[in-house]
């Protein structure tokens, strides 16, 4: 730890700093052939774990929460939210 | 949501001073944080005044670097209002966003300044009794450069004022309704779509104050007449807390937005 944060309550930047919230999920996204690669889930998703990659969406499973906020804002009704159990 | 927002919309070069509230927590464990730049952590009533010392430091050394204060309702309205009022007045170089969700929600839900009238919290069982404050005409009445208020409902237009804002010299102020699926209790899925509700139904006005020129973004022009406006019961239906709100609590609600669009009106003409 630097010396700079003791004194002073800055942090900085890092991927998943707040740990692995992937397992915090109960239902999962899962994109399905209808994407159009519009991006609108990426705009909103809270966490920043989905996004077009090439033609389709793709969700980080590793920090996404499952709070399925991407399948209410896709135009299409790409999404199906999954459940993990 | 509306962090992921900003960090789209003004790029590099930004410092963060966030007081506590739920982007405390959300931020992670120190050192580190889960925001794109750099964060400050400090207690309520002293962000404005850190940013103030903070955009100096930054010009004294020469570099150009964007101080961003975020902050909640309470922390905006109540606790954090002195030194926010005061940053005003001395027109401080820094962009202030409230980030509203209507409550002390990372301390349990209790009833703000910024919440609206019959919304029930864990400290109004039985609903506010008194109307909002009205935080945007406040900040107006400090005659700053740049005053707006978004919803995370439209990022577009989020963000387009953001980078605006980002332009403008002095001090800035953005309100950002931001739903609360826990304080306002509906399904945390449908935050994007409440918080377009919001703004449909005119509850939420979205508009921009650049130098006392008002402007009123597209998704909010047909909230100018009352006839075309979206009843406001479909945005305070969808959520629970306003379960025990009676005819006159609506009433009294409906007559708020009437008077909020009244205002706005008496500000163009
Ligand atoms: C001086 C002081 N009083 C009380 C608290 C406890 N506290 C921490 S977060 C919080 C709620 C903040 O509410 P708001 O500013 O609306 O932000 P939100 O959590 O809703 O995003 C409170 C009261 C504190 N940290 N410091
Ligand atoms: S479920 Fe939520 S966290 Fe996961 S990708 Fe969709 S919007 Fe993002
Ligand atoms: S919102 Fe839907 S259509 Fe658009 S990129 Fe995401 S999954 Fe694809
Ligand atoms: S849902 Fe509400 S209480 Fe939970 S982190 Fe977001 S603003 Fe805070
Ligand atoms: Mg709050």
């Amino acid at each position: 730890m630097s010396l700079e944060y003791q004194f002073f309550p800055v942090s900085h930047p890092s991927e998943g700093a707040g740990g692995k919230t992937g397992n915090w999920r109960v239902v999962r996204p899962v994109v399905g052939d209808r994407c159009i690669g519009c991006n609108a889930c990426y705009l909103w998703c809270p966490e920043g774990t989905i996004g077009v990659k090439g033609r389709r969406a793709e969700v980080n499973y590793e920090y996404c929460k499952g709070c399925g906020v991407c399948a209410n804002v896709c135009p299409v009704k790409a999404i199906s939210m999954v459940s993990e159990s | 949501m509306a962090m992921r927002m900003v960090g789209m919309a003004l790029g590099k070069n930004v410092a963060m001073v966030v007081v506590a509230g739920c982007s405390s927590v959300i931020q992670g464990i120190g050192p580190k944080n889960a925001y794109g730049y750099p964060v400050l952590n400090i207690a309520f009533a002293a962000g404005p005044a850190a940013a103030s010392g903070m955009w100096r430091a930054f010009k004294q050394r020469n570099k150009d670097v964007t101080v961003v204060v975020w902050a909640g309702d309470g922390g905006t309205a109540d606790i954090g209002f002195a030194s926010l009022s005061g940053a005003a007045e001395r027109n401080e170089d820094f962009i202030y966003l409230c980030v509203d969700n209507e409550a002390y929600m990372n301390s349990g839900g209790q009833r703000s300044g910024s919440t609206p009238h019959g919304a029930v919290t864990t400290t109004t069982p039985e609903g506010k009794k008194e109307n909002k404050k009205e935080l945007l005409f406040i900040m107006l009445d400090h005659n700053i450069p740049y005053a707006a208020t978004a919803s995370v409902g439209y990022p577009h237009d989020l963000m387009d004022k953001l980078r605006r804002a980002k332009e403008v010299k002095g001090f800035r102020y953005i309100q950002i309704l931001t739903p609360d699926p826990y304080g306002w209790l509906f399904d945390p899925s449908k935050t994007a779509e409440v918080g377009k509700l919001a703004v449909q139904t005119c509850y939420w006005p979205l508009i921009e104050v650049v130098n006392g020129k008002v402007r009123i973004s597209n998704e909010s022009l047909h909230c100018l007449k009352k006839e075309t406006r979206r009843p406001l019961k479909d945005f305070l239906s969808v959520q629970g807390r306003y379960k025990k709100l009676s005819e006159k609590d609506y009433e009294e609600l409906e007559k708020f937005v009437d008077d909020l669009w009244e205002r706005i009106l008496s500000m163009i003409s």
